[in-house]
């Protein structure tokens, strides 16, 4: 069962442990190269969002590695607008995203499912009024 | 729940074309089966770019280098959508990286055949990337939400690689004698390699049957070896040129083409590491790798100093 | 040619004119292509994936701004008189001579011999290792920005609508080059001995730049002290020091070049002399 359970990459930092960390078992590791200073030789894991054009959201459009900030956005320019895909980037360490868990997918989603009063077409009103 | 459970939700959501995202139960055996297929995926693109960075330098017309430059440049990109899609299932690019260096992890094994004339740059993009794109489209629809994802950016920009292959093939075939001759030594050389992209035959193909179940695959290899086989048989004549099959027939009782047999000694040969270009295309990915890991190292040791110049102001 | 930044230059091969202006095209076309051809030799060999599409990205930029300036000088050429041709005609390829049609961007790029290209001995030298790449595209690119600056105010207009579209592609390979310097400069003992033996390197090919060529157009040797200024705004980021102007190769502004060229073009222009006046 253990093996079943290996922690995942990206969208699956468990926010209840702060996030961050992945956990792979130390013998699946690879040998990464480590700096004097202790810190592996591996860049980060960033996830891109890329506004496609002004006033729409940014929207997540994948993933890349960078050592610092300013090299995943301009990563981001390179890998992802190459073919003028957006007017603006996003970048956050993937270790930084805190993920809901799909196990509790029924009791954070499904309480929605009957509050049909939330949507405009509940009501019913006569086709007389306009403007509504 | 027990594990009998998980795998029934499982396999419901996966018959219900619902897709299976990284933070979901999965059965180990589906984890390591895309794990073990992205990353085969991502390595031949990376390595798939060595066969064609061989003919940058030299390409005939500044267009055409861009062309290629541009094209080689997107399986860059290529490979890094898989990668990244293959890191959410629990395992790192350099790890990833490390099975490749080492052999271990395989690559299609088109990419150990030379590029000696400039025609191949043009038959891999219509014979090559086309076998490619049989086999990427169902992909789009694979049951593992990021690597359907990927796939689907993937054939977005592949596209362009073939219709760039095939119009390149049509210059040469209204060109001079010798452009032709080159274009159908080309052809020569890269359709039986073509043909065994699609992998060993279907009674051969130890991973297909689960790949099938869990929808990772759609197509069989034998179903999609065909679908080329019928589409070249066609596309070879508006180039006024021959497939080097004396077999291939249409066949009207199965409405298919029937072609000769496929040298399958060559195709395992290739794949154990006799192909003609086996070793220099590792060689080429360590030389990179080893010769990068200074300057992979320099940028996060200037990343952690500025951090800690940045922290010790702050204080 | 009528700019107003035009100055007459006495002892030119070219006297002052569209026939002038056609050698400066010609070596601002050089530059780009042949660093573009250069940086493409990364193309699937890059220290990282990322930085593998960072420099061919910035490799198909230059390739298209040479093209941009090769097609000019090609429409420039075949619409000359007769005696501009003659001033023009030891840059003009001689295999193309004989294919009795009107100059192309490609006889440009894959006819002329190594004694006609113009470009500067900066962009020809090997890629060498990541720090003499990064080191040489920041010190093109910090050239090519001042240049293209004042190219933007031509009274040639096509000249000027080039540079403009050009520019934007040069501020961010300035950008980034300047990024990478900084970070081997300031990254590890390793890193920072190879930038330093790129510096050692490349120094001596800085100062071509900024010697006028008899066709130049521009006032290039103005252009020296916002290079310097810029060069040593970075080199102070990464913690290097700004060597003293010594002694400047050049010679490559009149086709006079290093060894290196030849093996390149060579190699660029295989196709196109093999299989001479044929479509691809």
């Amino acid at each position: 069962m253990k093996t079943l359970m290996i922690k995942q990459y990206y969208g699956d930092y468990d926010a209840m442990k702060g996030g961050g960390g992945s956990e792979i078992p130390a013998d699946k590791k690879p040998a990464a190269k480590t700096l004097s200073s202790g810190v592996s030789s591996e860049w980060p894991l960033w996830e891109v969002f890329v506004r496609s054009k002004q006033g729409l959201d940014h929207k997540h459009v994948g993933s890349l590695h960078a050592a610092d900030a300013k090299m995943a956005i301009e990563n981001g320019r390179d890998v992802y607008t190459r073919r003028q895909e957006g007017v603006s980037i996003w970048v956050v360490e993937s270790k930084h995203i805190h993920a809901s868990n799909p196990d509790e997918a029924e009791s954070f989603y499904e309480p929605a499912a009957d509050k049909v009063y939330r949507h405009p077409t509940f009501y019913d009103l006569p086709d007389s009024l306009t403007h509504m | 729940m027990s594990v009998q459970e998980l795998d029934k939700i499982f396999q419901d959501k996966i018959d219900a074309e619902i897709r299976i995202e990284p933070k979901d139960w999965m059965p180990e055996k589906y984890r390591q089966n895309l794990i073990r297929q992205i990353s085969q995926h991502a390595h031949s693109e990376i390595v798939g770019m060595l066969p064609e960075g061989n003919w940058i330098s030299r390409a005939p017309s500044l267009k055409r280098k861009q062309i290629l430059i541009a094209k080689v440049q997107d399986e860059a990109g290529h490979g890094l959508y898989l990668y990244s899609a293959a890191e959410t299932l629990g395992i790192t690019r350099d790890q990833m990286t490390e099975q490749l260096l080492s052999g271990k992890a395989k690559y299609s094994s088109i990419f150990n055949y030379p590029t000696t004339t400039w025609a191949d740059m043009g038959v891999i993009g219509w014979l090559v990337d086309g076998a490619a794109i049989m086999n990427q489209v169902p992909l789009c629809r694979t049951s593992y939400g990021p690597y359907s994802r990927a796939m689907i950016r993937v054939c977005k920009e592949e596209s362009f690689h073939q219709r760039q292959g095939f119009e390149s093939l049509l210059v040469l075939s209204k060109g001079t004698d010798d452009q032709r001759a080159m274009l159908q030594d080309a052809i020569d050389r890269w359709w039986w390699p073509s043909l065994m992209m699609f992998g060993p035959t279907d009674d051969e193909s130890p991973n297909s049957q689960l790949s099938m179940k869990w929808k990772i695959k759609r197509f069989t290899n034998d179903e999609l070896r065909q679908r080329f086989v019928d589409m070249c048989a066609e596309q070879v004549k508006l180039l006024n040129m021959t497939l080097p099959d004396p077999d291939l027939k249409w066949n009207e009782e199965r409405k298919h083409y029937d072609f000769g047999a496929i040298n399958w000694e060559e195709f395992w040969n290739v794949v154990s590491g006799n192909g003609p270009c086996n070793k220099q295309r590792l060689d080429a990915r360590n030389k990179a790798w080893e010769k990068g890991a200074w300057v992979r190292e320099a940028a996060v040791a200037h990343a952690e100093k500025r951090r800690a110049r940045l922290k010790s102001e702050a204080a | 040619m009528t700019d107003t930044n035009y100055k007459p230059a006495g002892k030119a091969p070219f006297p002052p004119g569209r026939a002038g202006g056609w050698a400066f095209i010609l070596h601002l076309a050089d530059n780009a292509l042949i660093i573009g051809q250069r940086n493409a030799e990364w193309c699937g060999h890059g220290p990282a994936l990322e930085q593998d599409i960072a420099i061919t990205n910035i490799s198909l930029d230059q390739i298209g701004q040479a093209r941009m300036l090769y097609n000019y000088a090609a429409t420039l050429y075949n619409g000359f008189d007769s005696n501009e041709k003659t001033a023009v005609d030891h840059l003009v390829p001689r295999l193309w001579k004989a294919y009795n049609r009107e100059l192309e961007e490609d006889d440009l790029a894959f006819l002329r011999d190594e004694r006609q290209y113009l470009n500067l001995l900066l962009a020809e030298l090997p890629k060498g290792d990541w720090a003499q790449t990064v080191l040489r595209q920041f010190f093109f690119s910090a050239f090519q920005f001042y240049q293209y600056t004042e190219l933007q105010k031509s009274s040639d207009t096509q000249l000027s609508a080039i540079a403009e579209k050009s520019i934007k592609e040069v501020t961010y390979h300035l950008r980034w080059s300047a990024e990478w310097v900084i970070r081997l400069g300031d990254g590890t003992e390793e890193s920072r001995r190879r930038i330093t033996d790129a510096l050692g390197e490349l120094w001596m090919f800085t100062g071509e730049a900024f010697k006028p060529a008899p066709y130049e157009v521009i006032a290039v040797e103005d252009l020296k002290g916002a290079w310097i200024e810029k060069v040593a705004t970075v080199f102070a980021e990464a913690d290097l020091e700004l060597p003293k102007s010594g002694w400047s190769q050049a010679g490559g502004k009149e086709g006079k070049h290093t060894e290196h060229l030849g093996y390149l073009l060579a190699d660029m222009q295989y196709l196109q002399r093999t299989y001479p006046d044929s479509t691809w």
